[in-house]
């Protein structure tokens, strides 16, 4: 009975109150929540939210774009209380509150390597450089879980193109700030600091490959990485690297943070690949956030027809 | 004669009565984590992955569970409060049951009762193997809990009874081997177990060493 109420739940009424509901939902008729969220996924009408404000400031002429899924958009809360952000703490549903003074303006970004115009740009110059554009995507972490985000901001490319990258450029290299005082995870040796990910050039040129800078129609929460990162959809969620402050082309591929921790459990590729399973967990399933039963997972994270052709040759088993 | 031996027999009730109160308070006790769980399913407070909150919540509860039964044969001992040893059965028992809980959500709501999976898991997975090994050691001291198992095992009783620390080993490296980076909590249970262990290590040394003396000067008054 209570399972229908999954249908009311569109995206202006995406508030704690409906998140409540959704939780007693889900416990009062966990074994049909399953069956819900598939009668949810016709929902085809959840755009960004307009008439309600989340958090911060509204994003003004967000254009659609064709890479977007039509799949059931995660609640927001879900996705600002639940992020694995180890600068702030190694639990999820603490970044939302270390992070709530976290200071994005002024914001400086070094691009800087094998590129013609090194400089340093200002977060809002780089905002300012293509149309921002809503795209929402399918997010996996590698821990086994999914949400779905609309986040906006326009492709990886359009700023590369802007600094022409000479020959040598093969890889970028992206730094997340470094700041014990305002993240307290840094002081912590869990993961080698600053954070460090990494794209080959070919998967950084991708379209889908997105500059991140709001979500929701709306700036991007601390938590969730702002002022600026990266979304990489057909990757797990860790090669999105957040609070980005230096972006360096170089020629040999980087030491990314996630690999350096720990070789044998993360590669440098990370694609979302449900038949080459994390050593200590299977790939092959995920529990996409709100639901109930795991669905299957998809290769590439279901943007194999973007993407797959990267990878052509490629033993994705030993590149994993 | 009379007067005196009844209230003797008063105070022993008193005693029986104040026992059973506190047995009573610590089942309630141990209940509110199971509680908390409920009562945060209903106000919306799992977060947003219940499952994995579940799944957490109820093994720590069993670690946690684990280590207190440990701790009661040092605190009697240490603090000369031998009574505490009557609660020790009811807390291990509660170990065994949030391990149970923990299991269920894994086999259902993990797993979905995908019996393949499971095995496969059990095998392939190293911390998965460990927390099978964990529960799997905790079965037999659950079904032998009851007096009429310590009357009949005799001194038996004891020597499986220690596989309760093999069970805790286990348990604490079933929870090292799956986290992914920030290893704080696994070895903070680690740390407590191993005082635990050592605490026993050291109290079989003293005695081992004191036998040893005593045959030792017991030799030249046989001589």
């Amino acid at each position: 009975m209570l399972i229908k109420r999954a249908v009311d739940i569109r995206s202006s009424e995406i508030t704690p109150k409906s998140l409540y509901l959704n939780r007693r939902k889900f416990l009062a008729g966990a074994a049909l929540a399953g069956a819900a969220a598939a009668v949810g996924l016709e929902v085809n009408d959840i755009v960004a939210p307009s008439a309600s404000v989340l958090a911060g400031n509204k994003i003004d002429g967000i254009k659609k774009s064709s890479f977007s899924t039509t799949e059931t958009i995660t609640p927001y809360k879900d996705v600002t209380h639940y992020n694995n952000y180890y600068e702030f703490s190694t639990e999820k549903d603490e970044p939302a509150e270390l992070a709530k003074n976290f200071r994005t303006h002024p914001w400086k970004v070094k691009i800087d390597g094998a590129v013609e115009k090194k400089q340093e740009l200002d977060v809002d110059t780089i905002i300012k450089m293509a149309p921002p554009e809503e795209r929402i995507y399918r997010h996996r972490c590698v821990e086994g879980w999914s949400i779905v985000v609309p986040w906006v901001g326009f492709s990886l490319s359009e700023l590369i193109k802007r600094v022409n990258p000479t020959s040598k450029a093969k890889f970028v290299e992206f730094t997340t700030l470094m700041d014990l005082g305002q993240m307290p995870g840094q002081r912590r040796p869990v993961l080698e600091w600053p954070y460090v990910e990494g794209l080959r050039m070919d998967e950084a040129m991708n379209p889908l490959a997105l500059l991140c800078f709001g979500m929701y129609g709306e700036d991007l929460p601390n938590q969730d990485g702002a002022p600026l990162r990266i979304v990489v959809p057909w990757k797990y969620g860790f090669k999105c690297a957040k609070a980005i402050v230096r972006m360096h082309f170089t020629e040999k591929q980087p030491n990314n943070s996630w690999n350096l921790s720990a070789p044998q459990e993360y590669g440098f590729y990370a694609n979302v690949n449900p038949n080459v399973d994390h050593p200590r967990w299977s790939q092959a399933k995920e529990r996409r956030l709100g639901e109930f039963s795991k669905r299957p997972t998809l290769m590439f994270n279901g943007y194999g027809d973007q993407v797959a052709s990267l990878y052509s040759g490629m033993d994705l088993k030993k590149n994993f | 004669m009379r007067k005196a031996y009844s209230s003797l027999s008063r105070r022993n009730d008193n005693r029986n009565f104040m026992s059973r109160f506190v047995k009573f308070v610590l089942f309630l006790a141990a209940l509110l984590p199971l509680a908390r769980l409920v009562w945060l399913g209903f106000h919306g407070g799992l977060g947003a992955n219940p499952i994995e909150f579940i799944t957490h919540s109820t093994g720590d509860w069993t670690l946690i569970f684990l280590l207190v039964t440990l701790s009661i044969t040092p605190l009697r001992r240490l603090s000369r409060q031998y009574w505490l040893i009557s609660y020790r059965r009811m807390l291990g028992l509660f170990a065994f049951f949030y391990g149970c809980l923990h299991l269920m959500t894994y086999v259902w709501l993990d797993k979905f009762f995908d019996a393949h999976e499971m095995l496969h898991d059990i095998a392939k997975r190293k911390f998965i193997t460990a927390g099978m090994t964990a529960f799997t050691l905790m079965i037999p001291l659950a079904l032998t809990s009851t007096k009429w198992s310590i009357r009949k095992l005799g001194k038996r009783w004891q020597t499986l009874h220690r596989l309760i620390y093999l069970s805790a080993a286990a348990g604490v490296i079933h929870y090292l081997w799956l986290v992914k980076a920030d290893l704080k909590k696994p070895l903070e249970y680690a740390f407590v177990l191993g005082t635990l262990l050592l605490y026993r290590v050291v109290v079989w040394f003293i005695a081992r060493t004191r036998v040893d003396r005593e045959s030792r000067t017991a030799v030249p008054t046989a001589g």
